[in-house]
C-alpha cells in the first residue's frame, strides 16, 4: 500500500478555509469597528463595584515622614483605604527580582511611585479623596544621570560581559580606529487603553481578576502572594489589550494587587483604571541608554574588534533590566561580525519608575551603537554607509576570506546569506544607488532642504534569553456539533495571535476558519504560562496548539480506522488526513470522505475524549551567564529598510518621503497581519528615534505625561511612498511553527534606517566629510542644532580642501 | 435637562451636572462604551464621536469631536453618532468595511473614533464629493492617534471608502429625523434653554445679564481648554455659562475694512473666510490641533486663553486685529496688542467678555507668512509661531508687523524688531541686523516643547528664511514678472511643503 505525506494543504485551500498561511482578517475586526469589542472598563462590573484611585507620590527621592489619610477616609462616597499596613501577604511585587513594594512606606524612589489606594462608590469620588492626603516626604537628592550612577556603581543588578578573541589586540593592531558615544532616549509605550483592571471577589477565600495584561500566570502568583492564598484561589482572564508592546508584560501587576487586596478586605468588586497622566508617571518605560564604542577596521572598513560598552537607564529596581541590558549587548552587533570583541552592560538605577520591557526589549537600544559606527566607518573612508554595511554582514567564508560568522556571545550564525539576499533585492527594489545619486546632485544645488537617504538591516535573535520561559501550552475542545475551541498561553494586544493560532487549527484539523474559536485568555484554562513577549507568542502557543490539535487528530484516526467500513475491515489508517472538513481515507476509486461534525459524534458516541492539551518547549537553546558564551536563540529573523527624509536645516523639520521595507518572516502564518506588524513596527520604531521624547525636569517628575507633551506619530507622518513586503521563499530553516518566523518585535529596528537618514541629510552640510553625532529623539529641536553646528563649521573650514564627494560614479 | 437624538433615538438625559462631559454620558450614564477614552484630553481621538446638526437647509451636517471634553450639555438638540449607531444589521457602514477590509485594526481600541472620522469624511463626500487630497486625509484624520498599525491601512480603508456599496445607517432612513433635532433647537425667546448651573442664553442682553447676576460662572464655547481642568486637575466647574448659542457671537460680520468674527465662531468655521483672503493663515489652521477640536474650539476662546503658545494670537496681531469686549457695563474696543498683559493677565475686565475680533481685510500689497514650529506636524502645540507681515514699496520692507508665539510669557509683536526691518531694503545686512535686534527683544523659555536656545535660534532662522524668500520672489519677477518664485527650484525651496509655504 502506498503512503501519502501530506506536508501541507494546497494553496487553494487555504486561502479558502482560511487556515495558517491564508491573510485573514483579524479575529476581533469586525467587533473593533462596531465598537462591540469589550475591554475592561467596557465589562459590565457587578452593581455595587467600587473605583479605585491611587495616590502617588510627589518627590522623586526621600523618606516617607507622614502620611496621614483621615481626611481622605471621610472624603465622600470613600469606602476603603490601604496602605502598605494592610497588606495580608508578601509586599514586594518585583516580578523577578525583589525591590518593587507594592505600596512605598519608608524610602521614596520616584516620582508616581505609589503611596496608598482608596476605594469609593465613584472613579470621580475616588480621585478627588486621592487628593486630600497629608503627605510628607524628607526630600533626597535625586540620582537621573544613569552615567553618573555607573560611575558610582549604583546598579540595580550586577554588570555583565561578553567577550570573544583578543580584542584588545584587534583594536589596537588595526589600521584604522574610531570611537563615539551617544544618548538613546527611552519611550513611553502609550498603549491606547491604560492600564486597568476589575477583580471580584470569589468563593472561598479567592478572586476573579479581569485585567489587560500580557503575563497573566505572573499576576496570579503576585496576587495570590500578596493576599497569602494559594495560586488556584486566584483565577486571571484576558480577552483582550487595547495595545501593550511590553508595558503589560510586569507593570500591569501592581493594579491587579492593589484591586485584588480592596475587594478581599470590602467583598466587593472592585475596577482600578489609571488616569492617562498617572499611567504615564507611575510606569516605566523603554530603557534609555547611553552607548559607547571604539572599534577598529581595515581600509575596507570591516571590523578588526573592540569594545562596546552599554548603559542601561533602568530606573529605581530591576523589574526585567537584567534580560533588557543583555538583550542590548546581544544586538550590540546588530548584523555584523564585530571581530574579536568585549561587550559590556550596565544596569545603573536612577530615581525613575522602573524601566521595562518595550518591543524589542532592549535590542534596539543595542542595535543603535553598531549602526552609528557603521556611518562614522563610512564618513572616515569616504565611503557609501551602504558600502560598509554590506562589507562587514556575518558571511560565510568566500573569495579566499575567512567566515565571519560567530557572535560576540558565541552563536554560531545561520541562513548566513539571507540578509546579503534581502539586501541586494532591496537595493534594487528601491533604487538605491540612482537615488543616491540623484540626492547627492539635488544637495549640492539645495542651500536650505537637504535629503538624506540610509539602508539598515535587522538581525534579530529570536527566544526569551531567559530559558524557562520558552515553553507553552494550549488546550483544544471539540464539542458535539464539530465545533472546535482552542485557548493557549498568549495573550491577545492586537498583534493578531489568536487569528494565527486558530488558523494554525484550522490547518491541522482540515477545517474552516469559522469552526476554530478563541476565548479569552484563563489560568485555569492553560496554567503556568509565559508573558506574550519576545516575539514568541505564534511560535511557542503555535506549536502547543498544534501539538494538541494532531494528538487529538491521531486518535480520531484511531477511531475513525477502527469504527467506520467494518465490513470492508475498515479504514485505511496510513493515508488518513483531514482535509475540507471531512476525514479522507484510501485513495482514488476507494477513497471514503467523512464529514467531520459526523466524526465527531461518533467518536462522541464511541466514548472518545474529545479535548487534549498540547505543550512546546523550544529546543537547542542554552546560555551560560557565567562565560558568555552560548547559544540564546533560536534562530534570527531579518530585514532591511532604505528610508528617505527631507531636512530644512534653517528650523529642523523634516520629513519621512518613502520607505522601503522587506521582512523575513519565514513562510508567513497570516501575510495581512504580519505586514501590519512590520509596518506598525517601522512607525513605532521612528517615532522612538525623531518625535518621542521623555522630558523630566531636574526635581525627576516627567513632564511629558500625556499625549499632549508626548507626541507618537499621527496620521501625517506616514511616508507619501511606503514599499512594504514579506520576503519570498525563504522558509525558516528551524523547525518552528510551519516554518514561519517571528514578527512581533523584529521589524521595530527599521527605523533605524530613518535616524540613519536623517544623519546622512545633515552630513550633506560638511560634504560628508563627517558623521554628525545625532542623539535621539532626533527632535526637529536636535536635528536643528547638529545643522547650525555643522553649518558653522563648515564656514571654519572653508579654506581647506574638500574631499571628493562619496557617491559612487 | 438634554434633549437629544442618538443613533436616531431620542434621548432625554435629566440630573446631568455641568461639568459631565459627553463621552461620561455616553460611558456611565448610558451604558455605551463603543466609544472609549484614551487620554481624556482631546489630543487621541479614541473618543472621537458625530455631532449632527442642521444646516441652513435644515439637512443634518455631521463633524467629529473629541467627546472626551465635551461638555454633556452641548448635545442638547444635536443628533450624536456613535460607533454604535453606524451598521445596518449585519451590514457595515462603508467606513467600517473598508476598515476590515484593509486591516486597518489591530488592538482596535482607537478603532471606534477612526471609524467615526471616517464616517464625517464619508459624510462629507457624500454631501460634496472632491478629490481625497493628502491635505484632506489628514484633516479628516490628523486627530486619530494610533499605536499599532502605522496608519498605512487606514490611509487605503479611507481612499477606499467610495468604492463600497452606500450602506446608511438605518435612523438614515427616518426622513424627518432633520426637522425633529431642528425642532428641538427652537428658540425660545432668550431664556436659557436649560436649568441650574449651565445655562446656554441665547443672545448677547441674556448673556450680559447672567454675566451681571453670576459673575463667578465659566464661559465655555468649544471647552477644549477649560473642560481639561476637571479631566486632568478635577477642578470643579459647576456654575457654567455656555455661548455657543448667543446670536451676536456666533455671526461673521463683513464690512468694507474686514471682518467682525464672532468670538464663538468656531476655528472650522472662520477657516473659509482665511482660505479666500489669508491662504497662509489657512494653512496653519491645517495644523491647528485636529478637526475634532477646530469642530469644537472658537477664536474668542483661544485669544481669550491667553497661552504663549496658541496658535491664532502671533497672526492677529501681525494683522493688526482688534477686540471688542461686552460686558453689562457696555461695550469697548482695543487692539489685540493691548489685550495681553503678562503670562495668562489680559485687559478683560472681570465682567466683560469678548464679543467679536475683528480681522482686517488685506491690502492688495500686503504679504503674509504663518510658520509654525514644533515637534510633531499635526496636532501638536507650537514651540514657536511665527507670523510676518509686509508690504514691498520702491524696494523697501513697509507696515511690518512680526507677531511670535512661544518667545515670551504673552504672544507679541516684536517692535523693534520691526523697527529695525522697516523702511529698508530685504538686505542680508538688514536682516542681520533685525535678527540681532530679535535676540535682545525676546526672551524666551526653556520648557518642555523647546530649549530657549532652540527657540531663539529657530525664530532668528525664520527671519532669514523670510529674507530668502523675498529674495527668491524678487529675482524671480525680475526673470519672469508676476511670478512668485518656484518652490520646485532647489537652489530657492526654503521650506518644506508639508510644513509650510
Amino acid at each position: 500500500m502506498r503512503t501519502l505525506t501530506r506536508l501541507s494543504p494546497s494553496p487553494d485551500t487555504t486561502e479558502r478555509q482560511g487556515s495558517a498561511g491564508a491573510p485573514r482578517a483579524h479575529e476581533s475586526a469586525i467587533k473593533h469597528v462596531t465598537g462591540r469589542a469589550a475591554y475592561i472598563d467596557d465589562q459590565p462590573a457587578p452593581a455595587d463595584t467600587l473605583h479605585v484611585a491611587l495616590g502617588l507620590s510627589p518627590v522623586a527621592h526621600g523618606w516617607l515622614n507622614r502620611l496621614d489619610l483621615e481626611k481622605v477616609r471621610s472624603a465622600p462616597g470613600v469606602v476603603d483605604v490601604i496602605t502598605l499596613a494592610d497588606v495580608p501577604g508578601h509586599t514586594d511585587i518585583g516580578p523577578v527580582f525583589p525591590g518593587d513594594p507594592i505600596f512605598a512606606s519608608d524610602e521614596i524612589s520616584y516620582v508616581g511611585q505609589c503611596l496608598f489606594a482608596v476605594a469609593a462608590e465613584s472613579h470621580k469620588a475616588a480621585r478627588l479623596a486621592v487628593k486630600e492626603a497629608v503627605v510628607e516626604i524628607d526630600e533626597r537628592p535625586a540620582c537621573l544621570d544613569p552615567v553618573a550612577a555607573t560611575e558610582r556603581e549604583e546598579f540595580v543588578r550586577p554588570t555583565h560581559v561578553q567577550e570573544r578573541g583578543d580584542w584588545q589586540r584587534a583594536l589596537a593592531d588595526a589600521p584604522h580606529r574610531l570611537e563615539g558615544e551617544q544618548f538613546v532616549g527611552g519611550q513611553e509605550h502609550f498603549y491606547l487603553e491604560g492600564q486597568a483592571c476589575l477583580v471580584v471577589p470569589s468563593e472561598d477565600e479567592g478572586v476573579m481578576v479581569y485585567t489587560s495584561n500580557q503575563h497573566p500566570s505572573e499576576t496570579q502568583k503576585l496576587v495570590a502572594e500578596v493576599l497569602g492564598i494559594p495560586f488556584h484561589a486566584v483565577t486571571m482572564e484576558m480577552r483582550r489589550m487595547g495595545g501593550g508592546f511590553g508595558g503589560k508584560e510586569t507593570q500591569a501587576s501592581p493594579w491587579a494587587c492593589i484591586a485584588a487586596i480592596i475587594a478581599r478586605r470590602t467583598g466587593r468588586a472592585a475596577k482600578l483604571r489609571l488616569p492617562r497622566a498617572e499611567d504615564t508617571r507611575a510606569t516605566g518605560k523603554r530603557h534609555p541608554f547611553h552607548n559607547r564604542y571604539r572599534l577598529g577596521f581595515d581600509e575596507r572598513g570591516v571590523l578588526a574588534g573592540g569594545e562596546i560598552t552599554v548603559i542601561g537607564d533602568c530606573g529605581y529596581s530591576p523589574d526585567l533590566s537584567d534580560a533588557v541590558v543583555d538583550r542590548a549587548m546581544f544586538h550590540a552587533d546588530n548584523a555584523y561580525s564585530l571581530g574579536d570583541a568585549r561587550v559590556t552592560g550596565h544596569r545603573a538605577r536612577t530615581n525613575t519608575a522602573s524601566n521595562t520591557a518595550f518591543r524589542g526589549f532592549g535590542g534596539p537600544q543595542g542595535m543603535m551603537i553598531i549602526e552609528r559606527a557603521m556611518d562614522d566607518i563610512a564618513r572616515h573612508l569616504g565611503e557609501d554607509p551602504l558600502t560598509i554595511r554590506k562589507r562587514n554582514l556575518y558571511r560565510a567564508a568566500d573569495d579566499g576570506g575567512a567566515a565571519r560568522d560567530v557572535t560576540h556571545y558565541g552563536q554560531r550564525v545561520e541562513q548566513l546569506s539571507l540578509l546579503h539576499d534581502i539586501i541586494d533585492q532591496l537595493e534594487t527594489s528601491s533604487d538605491y544607488w540612482q537615488r543616491r545619486r540623484e540626492i547627492t546632485a539635488f544637495n549640492a544645488t539645495s542651500p536650505i532642504i537637504k535629503k538624506g537617504l540610509a539602508l539598515t538591516p535587522v538581525k534579530f535573535g529570536i527566544s526569551f534569553t531567559v530559558q524557562h520561559l520558552n515553553q507553552a501550552g494550549a488546550l483544544l475542545l471539540v464539542y458535539t456539533d464539530g465545533s472546535v475551541m482552542i485557548n493557549h498561553g498568549g495573550t491577545e494586544m492586537g498583534q493578531g495571535l489568536h487569528t494565527k493560532v486558530c488558523q494554525v487549527v484550522a490547518r491541522e484539523l482540515g477545517l474552516d476558519l469559522e469552526r476554530v474559536r478563541i476565548s479569552a485568555t484563563r489560568t485555569d484554562k492553560v496554567p503556568n504560562t509565559s508573558p506574550t513577549a519576545a516575539s514568541s507568542g505564534a511560535d511557542l502557543n503555535g506549536q502547543a496548539a498544534r501539538d494538541a490539535a494532531s494528538k487529538l487528530r491521531e486518535r480520531l484516526f484511531d477511531f475513525a480506522a477502527e469504527h467506520f467500513d467494518r465490513e470492508n475491515g475498515g479504514l485505511d489508517r496510513e493515508a488518513m488526513h483531514l482535509e475540507d472538513g471531512h476525514l479522507v481515507a484510501g485513495i482514488g476509486e476507494s477513497e471514503q470522505r467523512i464529514p467531520w461534525g459526523e466524526l465527531i459524534q461518533a467518536a462522541y458516541m464511541g466514548r472518545v475524549s474529545l479535548s487534549e492539551k498540547g505543550f512546546y518547549a523550544t529546543p537547542l537553546i542554552h546560555y551560560d551567564r557565567a562565560s558568555g558564551r552560548g547559544r540564546p536563540f533560536y534562530y534570527f529573523a531579518h530585514g532591511a529598510a532604505v528610508a528617505e527624509v527631507e531636512v530644512d536645516t534653517l528650523s529642523g523639520e523634516y520629513r519621512l518621503s518613502r520607505a522601503d521595507i522587506l521582512h523575513d518572516v519565514g513562510d508567513s502564518l497570516n501575510p495581512a497581519i504580519d505586514i501590519g506588524q512590520v509596518e506598525g513596527a517601522f512607525i513605532q520604531g521612528m517615532g522612538w528615534l525623531t518625535s518621542e521624547e521623555l522630558k523630566w525636569n531636574d526635581a525627576g517628575r516627567l513632564v511629558t505625561d500625556g499625549p499632549s507633551t508626548y507626541k507618537i506619530p499621527a496620521f501625517g507622518d506616514l511616508p507619501p511612498t511606503f514599499n512594504v513586503e514579506l520576503l519570498q521563499g525563504h522558509p525558516n530553516s528551524q523547525a518552528s511553527i510551519y516554518r514561519s518566523k517571528a514578527v512581533g518585535e523584529p521589524p521595530f529596528m527599521l527605523g533605524i534606517s530613518v535616524w540613519s537618514a536623517l544623519r546622512d541629510a545633515l552630513a550633506s552640510l560638511v560634504d560628508y566629510r563627517e558623521s554628525p553625532a545625532l542623539d535621539t529623539p532626533a527632535t526637529p529641536e536636535r536635528v536643528l542644532m547638529v545643522a547650525e553646528a555643522l553649518r558653522r563649521q563648515y564656514a571654519e573650514d572653508a579654506t581647506s580642501p574638500r574631499r571628493p564627494d562619496h557617491a559612487p560614479a | 435637562m438634554i434633549d437629544f437624538y442618538l443613533n436616531g433615538e431620542r434621548r432625554h438625559c435629566s440630573d446631568v451636572a455641568a461639568d459631565t462631559s459627553l463621552l461620561e454620558l455616553l460611558r456611565v450614564h448610558l451604558g455605551r462604551t463603543g466609544t472609549k477614552e484614551g487620554c481624556a484630553s482631546g489630543d487621541c481621538g479614541a473618543c472621537t464621536v458625530a455631532i449632527g446638526e442642521p444646516d441652513a437647509l435644515g439637512e443634518l451636517v455631521y463633524r467629529n469631536a473629541n467627546a472626551c471634553i465635551l461638555p454633556a450639555h452641548q448635545i442638547d438638540g444635536c443628533h450624536l453618532v456613535t460607533v454604535e449607531g453606524l451598521a445596518r444589521g449585519d451590514a457595515l457602514h462603508p467606513a467600517q468595511a473598508a476598515m476590515v477590509d484593509h486591516h486597518g485594526s489591530q488592538c482596535g481600541f482607537c478603532t471606534p473614533g477612526i471609524v467615526m472620522s471616517l464616517f464625517t469624511l464619508h459624510e462629507e463626500q457624500r454631501r460634496a464629493p472632491a478629490p481625497l487630497t493628502q491635505e484632506r486625509l489628514e484633516a479628516a484624520l490628523g486627530g486619530n492617534l494610533c499605536r499599532c498599525t502605522g496608519y498605512r491601512p487606514i490611509r487605503d480603508a479611507a481612499l477606499s471608502m467610495a468604492d463600497y456599496p452606500d450602506v446608511r445607517p438605518a435612523w438614515a432612513d427616518e426622513p424627518h429625523l432633520g426637522s425633529n433635532v431642528a425642532w428641538l433647537r427652537r428658540p425660545e425667546g432668550g431664556e436659557p434653554t436649560t436649568a441650574g448651573h449651565y445655562v446656554a442664553p441665547q443672545d448677547i442682553a441674556a448673556l450680559r445679564d447672567l454675566k451681571r447676576r453670576r459673575p463667578k460662572a465659566r464661559l465655555v464655547a468649544g471647552g477644549t481648554d477649560l473642560w481639561l481642568e476637571t479631566t486632568q486637575q478635577l477642578k470643579p466647574l459647576d456654575d457654567i455659562i455656555d455661548v455657543r448659542q448667543v446670536a451676536e457671537l456666533t455671526t461673521i460680520d463683513e464690512t468694507p475694512d474686514g471682518w467682525w468674527i464672532g468670538a464663538a465662531v468656531t476655528l472650522a468655521d472662520m477657516t473659509p473666510l482665511l482660505t479666500e483672503h489669508y491662504p497662509a493663515f489657512e494653512h496653519l489652521m491645517h495644523r491647528f490641533a485636529s478637526s475634532q477640536i477646530r469642530n469644537r474650539g472658537t477664536l474668542g476662546g483661544n485669544i481669550a486663553n491667553a497661552s504663549p503658545i496658541g496658535d491664532t494670537p502671533p497672526v492677529m496681531l501681525a494683522l493688526d486685529a482688534r477686540l471688542r469686549l461686552d460686558g453689562p457695563d457696555g461695550a469697548r474696543e482695543l487692539p489685540l496688542s493691548d489685550f495681553f498683559l503678562d503670562y495668562r493677565k489680559t485687559a478683560l475686565g472681570e465682567n466683560e467678555f469678548i464679543a467679536a475680533i475683528f480681522l482686517p481685510r488685506p491690502t492688495p500689497a500686503q504679504n503674509l507668512k504663518v510658520w509654525k514650529l514644533s515637534k510633531r506636524r499635526e496636532d501638536d502645540i507650537s514651540a514657536v509661531l511665527a507670523a510676518f507681515a509686509w508690504r514691498l514699496e520702491d524696494g523697501v520692507m513697509r507696515d511690518v508687523r512680526l507677531g511670535f508665539g512661544g518667545m515670551a510669557a504673552i504672544p507679541r509683536r516684536a517692535t523693534e524688531t520691526e523697527a529695525a526691518l522697516e523702511g529698508r531694503a530685504p538686505e542680508p545686512a538688514v536682516f542681520a541686523a533685525a535678527r540681532a535686534v530679535l535676540g535682545e527683544e525676546l526672551t524666551p523659555m526653556s520648557d518642555v516643547r523647546g530649549s530657549a536656545e532652540y527657540r531663539r535660534t529657530a525664530a532668528g532662522n525664520m527671519l532669514e528664511r523670510l529674507r530668502l524668500m523675498i529674495e527668491a520672489d524678487m529675482h524671480a519677477a525680475e526673470a519672469t514678472p508676476n511670478h512668485a518664485s518656484d518652490n520646485n527650484n532647489p537652489a530657492t525651496k526654503v521650506t518644506l511643503d508639508a510644513y509650510a509655504h
